[in-house]
């Protein structure tokens, strides 16, 4: 679903993301993991197409994404991102801004979709003429979950999707991401810094440190500790 | 007295649309003394402003009312508003949650921590002060401190700009320190470095700290105390090493949604909110 080879991302100078390469397969749920700065975030945008300069190569469903348009792009891809407070719009009702990327990409009935969406993630056709300062922050990462999943994309990359919410709100939002990824059929790109929610949420993930991968591990090795690296220890230790 | 901090019968309400009051913080009381006590509950549950009533940088449109709200045997409840402001910085220090909010923008890192050892000591040089506020980087475990004294708070990281704001409040010495969410933004890696240099301050000053999270597991292992709030009003109160035994159904439902590395992958359980925890504790 997600082929990345030898992918280097530099900011001025300076690697964000050095060599790292890695695949998910159709399904699977990924998890990047690791300090601030280790380049996790930077991998996911740079798929998603927001980083302009970066090589080695990346492919979405076997083809190349700098070969894919930009709105086909966007009907493979989407992103979830950390901040709920700060990635809708606050003037938008919710209604406008998950059925944005519809009328972007001309769909039919943008409104009748955006009231089953609202649903799908358990807020209820209602809410579409709130505005986000009216929502609290779980429920504006289920709104944002929404928008996501508008263009019926396959592989959703969610950057630290629960970081922001309290503990109870984040076990609501996990259990909808794990029912959505099974009755859509979703591949999940998940980073976290927190070492219980992956090893909840994926399948395999990967440990990044300075802007480079130490070691990629199933769940079962997390589990059972068969883990090499020393770095990976430390993070379980101090989890 | 040995008791730190005092608080008793604590009220705090915003006024709403109707011209009423709705009570945010609802008859919250609370000892401190040398130790490190954790207050956890969700975001609105009023912990924040229980250490902002403390400090006394509530926003003046908030009602308070408190019985009695003593620190180190001052009334703080008669206390001026210069006697107050005497004491925030020098003996009450507060680390908030998102150092992106909290430092000065346009003024290097450096410059900050110096502005605020020089507020606490007029009489000291600004050599010795550059060297104090290099220290208290080195203390906070952040690398190249020469460098880092030069940069402005967008160069840095989440976790570096948290530590400068840490080591800014710590260079005074505080007597007593409120940590609101100190470590959420940060790395787990780092966050034990954070912690340990918190606790190097209450064992060896004898501070008192108040430590403000939402990380049941973190507060378990790093305070001495625990106070579990929920709707402005104290549910359940707990020495941290039983955390895990907490009784009130509140506490064992945040307790439960948590995921565990070696957990069950079956549903998390959420919280079914029970109208009686709001009532009377």
């Amino acid at each position: 679903m997600l082929e990345i080879r030898n992918l280097n991302v530099e900011f001025s100078g300076k690697l964000a993301v050095r060599d790292t390469s890695f695949a998910v397969q159709p399904g699977e749920s990924f998890g990047l993991v690791g300090e601030s700065g280790s380049g996790k975030s930077t991998i996911l945008r740079t798929v998603m197409g927001l980083n302009a300069t970066w090589n080695g190569s990346i492919s979405v469903d076997g083809q190349d994404v700098r070969k894919i348009p930009r709105k086909q792009l966007a009907k493979m891809v989407q992103m979830v991102f950390q901040d709920p407070y700060s990635s809708l719009h606050p003037r938008y009702v919710i209604g406008q801004q998950i059925a944005e990327p519809m009328k972007i990409n001309g769909i039919a009935n943008p409104e009748r979709r955006t009231a089953e969406l609202l649903e799908l993630i358990g807020l209820g056709a209602k809410f579409q003429f709130r505005f986000p300062h009216e929502l609290s922050g779980g429920q504006r990462q289920r709104v944002a979950i929404a928008r996501a999943l508008a263009l019926s994309p396959k592989l959703l990359l969610l950057d630290e999707p629960t970081s922001a919410l309290d503990v109870s709100i984040q076990a609501e939002i996990l259990n909808l991401l794990n029912r959505l990824r099974k009755e859509l059929g979703l591949t999940f790109v998940i980073v976290s810094h927190d070492l219980a929610v992956i090893s909840y949420m994926c399948e395999r993930l990967m440990v990044m440190r300075n802007a480079q991968p130490v070691e990629t591990l199933t769940r079962e090795q997390l589990r059972s500790g068969a883990i090499a690296e020393d770095y990976t220890k430390a993070l379980i230790a101090a989890a | 007295m040995s008791d730190l901090v005092q608080i008793e019968n604590l009220h705090v309400a915003f006024r709403n649309d109707d011209g009423g009051y709705n009570d945010a913080v609802r008859g919250v009381s609370l000892q401190l003394g040398r130790e490190k006590l954790g207050i956890v509950g969700e975001s609105g549950s009023g912990k924040s402003l229980t250490g902002r009533a403390l400090l006394g940088v509530l926003p003046p449109y908030a009602r308070i009312s408190v019985d009695r709200m003593q620190f180190d045997g001052i009334d703080l409840k008669s206390a001026s508003p210069k006697l107050r402001r005497s004491l925030r910085g020098g003996r009450m220090g507060m680390i908030l949650q998102d150092p992106k909010f909290s430092l000065n923008p346009v003024m290097t890192v450096g410059k900050q921590i110096v502005e605020a050892i020089r507020i606490g000591d007029r009489r000291i040089s600004g050599g010795d002060a550059k060297k104090k506020a290099l220290g208290i980087l080195e203390a906070v475990h952040i690398r190249e401190p020469e460098r880092v004294f030069g940069l402005y708070p967008h160069e840095l990281s989440g976790g570096m700009g948290q530590r400068v704001m840490i080591g800014m409040m710590v260079v005074r010495e505080p007597d007593l320190l409120i940590a609101d969410e100190p470590t959420s933004a940060l790395d787990v890696t780092v966050r034990t470095q954070v912690l340990s240099i918190l606790d190097e301050l209450v064992t060896r000053r004898g501070m008192g700290l108040i430590f403000i999270s939402h990380d049941l597991n973190l507060v378990s292992k790093f305070c001495d105390r625990v106070i579990v709030m929920y709707a402005g009003r104290i549910v359940e109160s707990i020495e941290a090493s039983r955390l895990h035994e907490a009784t009130h159904p509140y506490t064992r439902g945040l307790l439960s949604c948590l995921p565990q590395i070696d957990g069950s992958l079956e549903p998390l359980p959420v919280l079914n909110r029970e109208a009686s925890w709001a009532g009377a504790a």
